[in-house]
């Protein structure tokens, strides 16, 4: 089962893989975990967004048992790429558990990587002399790896969550990775509609560092300086995606420069400078700056995203509203997804349906009276 | 001592058309037409003529053609014509040649070999006439972070914004000295600069009582000669600009004739009129980065950190090191000046063979601040021969902030690149301090030529952006993704930081 020839990643060399796409999220606002069953035929209702070239899943608060401990999930290429990857693990973490995780062999899925998942907590040893935290040192070793060793990639370094994916319709992939044994409070999936073929596994969403997770439907125009910013921050991209990009943007602007999500949502799809001219001035200084400070990380060009990390998940799209996305309520129930059919699909009667305007954001949080904030309207009147 | 020096071009005149009307005679300022009264006819001395087309466009019976003289030297692919005719020039004057605007030798203009991306498919392009699309620029220094104050769901800046220049344009007006140009061309620029949003730099000569009006739109310079410069000048400015070097002449001071020193120019340069205005190649008191810092701080300090401070230099070997330094020094904005910028007036030979392209330098520039993690603290404006809204693009594609445009503003009001801006006689009114001859450029109207051509270039540039699926120009800052070489080797295109078409 373990892949010979086709797996290597980023044959074309393009700047970037191009990617249309299905999301689907759905998150308990109680904290409830649930199965696969619902998600699942959520996003496998919108076969018409993906090619079959890339589908996954974040699934939060999966692990309980390992609640305090970093879960890696590694996708190796072949054996070698595997014990180079853990000989830096074994160095710089204390590894709790190492398995496989469990695949079913399929000929829907040809060639898959190995997929390997480990708890562990940085070497107490080794994080005292660094001086970091243990998020940066984490953070730090998963670019260490991604970068530096040729065929491994870790594809979810978060506490208490994990992403599933690879190459296949979300189905195939949830049935690869006997999903249906799995639960948890949110899960966050994709389709994916890659524009070069063959697509491949690392390639696929959702893309995450720590427990930040985004899916991710778009096309970036401003992924050059994106890129070259986040590279001047530190990060390298190793995926050729957008997404790769949105992921770090989010780890920068959230956990290093600690900027409230809500004007992380004013970074990537800022107002227009007419609207800012307009804005109290105490507000306009506000998103003046943020706009001087950060322009590099506005996302120019349509995207829609599904943002999720621990007790929070997020949705987003370009200003313009380019690309489409849907939130519905329901109960404790929050989903949001490319297409108000797939939500209506599981969940026929909704309490209330939002369909967000360009540059607003949805965001819900779970154990909060408020748990649902929607941004006021803004309304765009241009000629 | 007998000139052997052939007439670089041939005036003729169609004697049936011309109506003796004059005009060319009163037109050129380079005496090339006289009247010849025993034949009633006009008559030229080819050998004066600059080709500046003042006599042409003027004629009202178009009789006038000036074309090159087709008597050449026995020229061959390695003496051209230039270079016999300099030392033909040289063996008679004994001295270095001068020259104005920006160097015309044929090394590669790598704007030519660069191309522009668009959408097709994957995602939209967007339409310009139905949809915003931003090109404010702001010019400053900024933070590395911002810092929020969060409490009872209010959301406060605590981060302090260091002051900045706002323009509504990526395209500044260059330094322009009074002295080099006279005060029509500054009062044009500097209206032009309030009607676009943007900024006028009014040079190293101090800048007049009458346009203090505009100084909110205005960037005053400092250069090696401190010309004009107290604390009402540099309070006046929006920016202070360090002048270090000029791309027309890295390496150079300069040099203004007291002929040219009027009254006028004398009182606002603050200088005895009639003496020369020599600006010395080296800032007396700058041998060294850190005295440089100290000039930055001594300005900032005089305005009380109300200003952005610029440092301008010419794009050279080691631009990247130097830049790096100068943003280390406190230099809220660095200005690159490349190879083509132009002067007034400097030595041929330096102006031709010194300094290196503008392109080369923003790419390299642009690279070394990112590698040292303080590329967003800076801002990077380029100047230097940019000739049209794509080069402005590409630009900014390439690292640059914004552009400085002089020459276009130039040939927008009506010069022709005759390139005899030192001889003071400047039959378009532009680079002259003769009060007649200085008539010629009616304010009013260069001052729309010039918005005219902002407004058509913000237009094009926003035509680019949307094809590219952008609608704020800060997501074009630095991406070279949008990129594409032509016709370049593999290290030029390193260097670039851009991919060959096709890849």
């Amino acid at each position: 089962m373990y892949a010979k020839s086709k797996q290597i990643s980023h044959h074309h060399n393009d700047d970037k893989i191009f990617s249309s796409c299905a999301l689907f999220g759905m998150i308990n606002l109680t904290g409830v975990r649930f199965t696969s069953r619902e998600p699942l035929r959520a996003i496998s209702s919108m076969r018409e967004r993906g090619n079959g070239l890339g589908g996954g899943f974040a699934i939060y608060g999966i692990y309980p048992d390992f609640k305090d401990l970093y879960a890696f999930h590694a996708m190796y290429m072949n054996l070698k790429s595997k014990e180079r990857a853990e000989k830096i693990l074994m160095r710089d973490f204390r590894i709790l558990l190492s398995e496989e995780i469990p695949t079913k062999g399929s000929n829907k899925l040809p060639n898959p990587p190995i997929f390997w998942r480990y708890f562990l907590e940085p070497e107490p040893s080794k994080i005292k002399d660094e001086y970091v935290d243990s998020d940066e040192y984490v953070v730090k070793r998963v670019r260490k790896i991604n970068i530096g060793v040729k065929g491994a990639y870790i594809i979810s370094s978060g506490k208490n969550m994990g992403v599933f994916k690879g190459i296949g319709f979300p189905e195939d992939i949830a049935d690869f990775f006997y999903l249906d044994e799995y639960e948890g409070y949110m899960w966050v999936c994709h389709a994916r509609f890659p524009t070069n073929t063959p697509g491949w596994w690392g390639g696929a969403h959702p893309f995450n560092i720590l427990d930040w997770s985004v899916a991710h439907n778009g096309e970036l125009s401003s992924y050059g300086v994106n890129r070259r910013y986040l590279e001047m921050q530190g990060y390298k991209c190793t995926m050729w995606t957008d997404t790769e990009v949105l992921a770090y943007a989010f780890d920068l602007l959230a956990r290093r420069h600690r900027i409230p999500i809500k004007l992380i949502a004013k970074i990537l799809a800022p107002p227009y400078w007419e609207e800012i001219d307009s804005m109290e001035i105490k507000e306009r200084l506000m998103f003046t700056a943020l706009r001087k400070v950060y322009g590099s990380l506005m996302m120019n060009g349509p995207f829609s995203i599904i943002v999720a990390h621990h007790g929070e998940m997020i949705g987003l799209t370009d200003r313009k509203k380019l690309r489409p996305l849907t939130a519905g309520i329901k109960g404790d129930f929050l989903y949001i997804s490319s297409e108000e059919a797939a939500i209506r699909l599981i969940s026929p009667k909704l309490d209330k349906i939002i369909r967000p305007s360009g540059g607003e954001m949805i965001i819900g949080r779970i154990k909060s009276p408020q748990s649902l904030e929607v941004p006021p309207l803004i309304r765009r009147e241009h000629i | 001592m007998r000139t052997y020096l052939l007439p670089e071009y041939i005036v003729e005149r169609d004697d049936l058309k011309c109506t003796r009307c004059k005009i060319c005679i009163e037109q050129c300022t380079y005496g090339v037409h006289y009247y010849n009264a025993a034949k009633n006819i006009i008559e030229s001395r080819s050998e004066r003529c600059v080709n500046c087309l003042r006599c042409v466009l003027f004629c009202p019976v178009n009789a006038i053609t000036v074309r090159r003289n087709l008597n050449a030297y026995r020229e061959n692919y390695h003496w051209t014509y230039e270079f016999i005719a300099s030392i033909k020039r040289q063996a008679e004057l004994g001295s270095a040649l001068l020259s104005g605007m920006g160097c015309d030798r044929p090394y590669l203009t790598f704007w030519d070999k660069l191309l522009l991306n668009a959408c097709q498919v994957t995602n939209p392009p967007i339409d310009p006439i139905r949809e915003p699309i931003e090109i404010r620029t702001y010019l400053g220094r900024k933070p590395k972070i911002l810092e929020f104050k969060t409490g009872d769901g209010d959301i406060e800046l605590e981060t302090k914004i260091a002051p900045d220049l706002c323009a509504e344009t990526p395209i500044l007006f260059a330094a322009m000295s009074y002295g080099a140009v006279n005060l029509n061309v500054h009062e044009a620029l500097a209206r032009a600069a309030v009607e676009c949003g943007t900024y006028f730099n009014c040079g190293e000569g101090g800048l007049h009582p009458n346009l203090y009006k505009y100084s909110e739109h205005i960037i005053v310079q400092v250069a090696s000669g401190r010309f004009g410069v107290d604390l009402k000048y540099l309070n006046a400015g929006a920016a202070i600009e360090i002048k270090i070097g000029q791309g027309a002449k890295p390496g150079i001071g300069g040099h203004l004739p007291g002929e040219k020193v009027s009254k006028d120019i004398a009182a606002v340069r603050m200088i005895p009129a009639g003496t020369d205005a020599l600006s010395p190649a080296p800032h007396h008191d700058i041998y060294s980065i850190e005295d440089l810092r100290q000039l930055i701080y001594a300005l900032k300090e005089a305005t009380e950190y109300t200003k952005p401070v610029a440092v301008k230099i010419a794009a050279v070997h080691n631009s990247a090191a130097i830049a790096s330094g100068i943003a280390r020094a406190g230099a809220d904005i660095i200005v690159l000046d490349g190879v083509r910028g132009a002067t007034g007036a400097a030595p041929k030979i330096i102006r031709d063979n010194v300094g290196i392209p503008i392109e080369l330098a923003i790419a390299s520039v642009d690279q070394r601040l990112r590698e040292e993690g303080i590329r967003n603290e800076v801002s990077l404006i380029a100047s230097g021969g940019i000739r049209n809204s794509a080069d402005v693009v590409k630009a900014i594609a390439l690292g640059a902030d914004a552009v400085y445009i002089g020459t276009a503003a130039l040939i927008a009001m009506g010069c022709t690149l005759c390139q005899r801006c030192y001889t003071g006689k400047c039959s378009w009114g532009i680079a002259t301090t003769d009060p007649e001859i200085s008539k010629r450029l009616n304010p009013e109207d260069a001052y729309k030529r010039v918005v005219n051509l902002v407004r058509a270039w913000n237009i094009e540039i926003k035509e680019m952006l949307g094809a590219m699926g952008m609608d704020s120009i800060e997501s074009l800052r630095g991406n070279r993704e949008q990129l594409r070489g032509v016709g370049l080797t593999d290290r030029e295109l390193k260097i670039l930081g851009v991919k060959m078409a096709g890849e």
